[in-house]
């Protein structure tokens, strides 16, 4: 039986905010600084693991309601739809674009369709980490 | 037309099923009984064409590859089309009464008219692929036949062997003849024939001559491979007739005599053929007179004459090649009627053994009045009706005027040539009366057959019948025989117009061949009535030593051996396994650096060493060795983790964040999986291995270390190209929009090879999703 891990539960609530960030950061800056997909996947699952761990896998289960196996099919899905996408402007399969474009908030962004890539790969690892873990995690 | 005729067989095949199954009133074998007299007839009309000029014909298959359908008629390959369809029809016609409605003769007849194309292919095709391809067909359709009964095991045991054998040859052959047409430069059989002289004088004379040969020896069951003739006797009587006396078994004889051309003249030539033909008479006449099952008499003696014909082919004088030809339709007619009346026997009295047999003369008159003419043709009695004499009588001419031949191998083996050949025709000469008298006549024994004899019906009697005729016909008056089929055919085989050769039954007195005759006539007569005194010769030589023996020890000592040698490494043990392919790994990169002096280390290219580096890098390594040596599993896991992150703190060393940071997740996730697996673990055990066995062990593992460290350092120290590096770091902004290279590379230059890594990473999941969630139900069920 579980015993009331107070401290864990409320270091936990604030560290994975905290992960989730810098996961997001690693993923978004990936294409300028070190990071990217793989490594933002991971992190990201890092901080839900963390929160499997502090709760158990049931009450996450209520809250946190992401079927991970789809999750892998979408990820792979965004990457080859990316890919695919080159084909509409006449490009190979997998061609990316960059270029600089104003956003109504943020203003002038860099943008590369390289990212959209990324998304995949980032939604794909944590699928699949989640995936792995959780079904190993449940199989008692 | 003539391409259409072969075909035709098997076209008909495709119908003969249906036939069999939508007319149920007609025995199937009339409808078939058309294609092949059909031919027949077609044939006999070319022939007064082919003697002036022998036919051409060519028909595209595969151009490009020098593979053409193309056929090529003269003398020879019309004598056995001849022989061909006319005993095949003989064969058909016999095997309406012989084989039952009851059985399945849409079987039977696809397999026979698949045989039929297949002789007919192979005694046409000028291409030698395509000859190929005919040739094992017939052993293909043959296999079939001899298993036609495939509820018996003896039918089943003499098909296989007749396949292995012949199949065997084929094979061999093949690459005989793909040499042959490297070394000429074409495909086409008469090319070969033409440029002779390049073969003969090529290096490589002797393994094609040799690889032909026992594709033509296997086929025509020469010493030592006949062993499997007298197995296929568990063939249906027809097919016994037809394959295994008239056709199949000479194939070989028309390979070498296509051949002979071009190998004739040559000492290896004339040894290996005359040599194993001799052997293959004396060893098939010899062994024909202890059996007394009438169609392993006949199997036996098939094999023996074939060995006549063969050492004519080879003896390859003007006379000896006559002989030959005229001996092979002497042959078919003779032993395709002897093996009728032996199927008529088998037919009305149940039993096909001699022991059991006699008398029946009375009972069966006109079936014995065959037997005579057959048996007697087949013996050589000097008689002016017989076919069989005439042809043996030029055997024994072939065989001493081969003295006159000058050549040192010829004069110093010829003289012992007559001497065999006698002593060959008189056991020949025995079995033939043993054949005869002990079936026909002496003492009846009712009791021991199944059913009272009687002639059978007429249907039957008339295949054997036309051949008899055949027999006394061709005996009587060679003359037009000769003209139509015999010269053309020996002009075929000897490549120039031979002087006019008569067939005469009278040679005059004093002549060595009259003399041989007599001496084989006394003696064999002597023999067969001394035999009770002389054949327990039999149990001395060969007594149980048998050709048959050997093949069943060979066939038997390759299934052990293979299973033997498969079970020394196929184990079931991973560890095995596993210390197998790494150990050749090693051995063969350790071979390749030392042979190629690939090994090189060069001190330039390396940079200056950090102590850092070092510190991580020999913590690694003691985590790496204590692994070996920890007995506690969650230390293993542990020191193995230190392992993982050393090496991310190397990337970070070695200015690989992106890596560092990947490494370092990985590791992570992985020590936790570990982690989650380890209550499902039993405890780790201690070694249980032999000592030698730890021995293997390590020096595997040493070698494939030393391997991969010597490829490495001689790898780093060879540079051969700039590396492609520098254009990434130089484009990686200006054409992937994105400072870090790592990431540029990984999703934009090389994203194929990411997106499918994702996709490993899925199918991993999946996997492992697969594995726990259902493998569960599996165990319910």
């Amino acid at each position: 039986m579980r015993t009331n891990d107070l401290i864990l539960k409320t270091t936990t609530n604030i560290i994975v905010f905290i992960i989730l960030a810098f996961s997001f950061k690693l993923f978004l800056a990936g294409h300028n600084m070190p990071g990217g997909g793989f490594i933002g996947g991971l992190m990201t699952s890092g901080a839900i693991i963390l929160m499997y761990l502090t709760y158990g896998i049931g009450p996450i289960n209520k809250v946190f309601r992401v079927p991970f196996t789809i999750l892998v099919a979408i990820g792979l899905s965004i990457a080859v739809a990316t890919g695919i996408g080159s084909f509409i402007f006449g490009q190979p399969f997998l061609s990316h674009t960059d270029g600089y474009f104003y956003l109504p908030i943020l203003g002038k962004s860099h943008l590369a369709t390289a990212v959209l890539f990324d998304v995949g790969v980032y939604l794909t690892v944590i699928g699949v980490t989640m995936t792995i873990i959780l079904s190993i995690a449940e199989d008692r | 037309m003539l391409h259409f005729l072969i075909i035709a067989p098997l076209i008909m095949a495709i119908l003969a099923p249906i036939l069999f199954k939508k007319i149920k009133g007609v025995h199937t074998g009339w409808f078939i009984l058309v294609v092949p007299l059909f031919i027949f007839i077609y044939l006999l009309s070319l022939v007064s064409t082919v003697i002036h000029k022998p036919l051409f014909l060519q028909l595209n298959w595969m151009p490009s590859l020098g593979i053409n359908f193309d056929l090529y008629v003269d003398g020879l390959s019309m004598l056995f089309g001849l022989l061909i369809t006319g005993i095949g029809s003989l064969v058909v016609f016999y095997s309406i009464y012989y084989l039952h409605k009851t059985e399945k003769l849409g079987h039977f007849y696809v397999y026979l008219l698949m045989f039929m194309t297949a002789m007919l292919g192979v005694v046409f095709s000028d291409n030698l692929f395509v000859f190929y391809m005919f040739w094992e067909f017939t052993s293909l359709s043959s296999f079939l036949l001899i298993g036609f009964w495939n509820h018996r095991e003896k039918s089943r045991y003499g098909a296989q062997k007749s396949m292995l054998i012949t199949v065997f040859g084929g094979l061999s052959m093949l690459a005989g003849l793909v040499w042959m047409s490297i070394v000429v430069g074409t495909n086409s059989i008469r090319g070969l024939i033409q440029h002779a002289d390049v073969i003969i004088q090529s290096d490589y004379f002797l393994p094609i001559l040799l690889l032909v040969l026992l594709g033509a020896f296997t086929k025509s069951a020469q010493f030592p491979f006949h062993t499997w003739l007298p197995d296929a006797m568990e063939a249906p009587t027809p097919v016994s007739a037809y394959l295994h006396s008239a056709t199949m078994v000479k194939a070989g004889i028309y390979l070498v005599a296509r051949l002979s051309i071009l190998f004739s003249g040559t000492d290896e030539f004339f040894l290996i053929v005359s040599g194993f033909g001799l052997l293959t008479l004396c060893w098939g006449s010899y062994n024909a007179v202890k059996h007394t099952d009438l169609k392993g008499i006949l199997a036996y003696s098939t094999i023996s004459q074939l060995g006549m014909i063969m050492a004519m082919l080879g003896f390859g004088t003007g006379v000896a090649v006559f002989a030959a030809i005229f001996h092979i339709l002497n042959h078919a007619t003779f032993k395709g009627s002897l093996f009728m009346v032996a199927g008529i026997v088998d037919h009305e009295t149940g039993t096909r053994d001699i022991r059991r047999l006699g008398g029946l003369f009375t009972l069966m008159p006109i079936t014995a009045t065959l037997a005579i003419f057959g048996v007697f043709s087949m013996a050589g009695i000097p008689l002016p009706i017989l076919n069989g004499f005439l042809s043996k009588e030029m055997f024994f001419d072939a065989a001493v005027d081969l003295r006159l031949e000058s050549g040192s191998i010829y004069q110093m083996v010829a003289p012992f040539f007559p001497v065999i050949a006698v002593i060959g025709s008189i056991f020949t000469f025995v079995y033939s009366m043993i054949l005869y008298f002990q079936t026909f006549t002496g003492e009846l024994k009712l009791s021991k057959l199944e059913r009272k004899p009687h002639d059978p019906p007429l249907g039957m009697l008339l295949s054997p019948f036309v051949l008899v005729v055949l027999i006394i016909v061709i005996a009587l008056f060679p003359g037009p025989f000769n003209h139509y089929l015999l010269t053309p055919a020996v002009a075929a085989v000897m490549g120039s117009e031979v002087p006019h050769t008569k067939i005469y039954f009278w040679h005059g007195f004093f002549n060595a061949p009259l003399f041989m005759s007599l001496i084989v006539l006394f003696t064999g007569t002597l023999l067969y009535f001394t035999r009770s005194k002389w054949v327990h010769v039999y149990d001395r030589f060969p007594g149980s030593w048998s050709m048959n023996k050997a093949y069943d020890s060979i066939v038997g000592g390759i299934f052990k051996g293979s299973a033997t040698l498969t079970n020394t490494y196929m184990t079931g043990s991973l560890r095995n396994y596993f210390r197998i392919i790494i150990g050749f790994i090693a051995i063969l990169g350790l071979y390749t650096i030392y042979i190629t002096t690939g090994f090189k280390f060069d001190q330039v290219t390396n940079s200056a060493l950090a102590i850092p580096e070092l510190i991580i890098a020999l913590t690694m390594m003691i985590a790496a060795i204590s692994i070996i040596f920890i007995s506690n599993r969650i230390a293993a896991i542990l020191a193995l983790g230190v392992v993982g992150y050393g090496l991310s703190l190397l990337f970070v060393f070695f200015s690989a964040p992106d890596l560092a940071l990947t490494q370092l997740s990985v590791e992570t996730v992985s020590v936790a999986l570990f982690l989650l697996c380890f209550y499902h673990l039993p405890k780790l055990k201690p070694e249980k291995d032999t000592s030698g066995s730890k021995l293997i062990n390590i020096i595997v593992s040493v070698a494939f270390g030393l391997m991969i460290t010597f490829i490495g350092i001689a790898s780093h120290s060879s540079k051969w190209f700039e590396s492609i590096s520098d254009y990434f770091l130089k484009y990686s902004y200006k054409l992937g929009g994105g400072d870090n290279v790592v990431n540029v590379i990984l999703v934009d230059m090389r994203g194929l090879d990411t997106m499918l890594e994702i996709c490993v990473l899925g199918i991993a999941a999946l996997g492992i999703l697969a594995m726990i969630k259902y493998s569960r139900k599996g165990d319910v069920e």
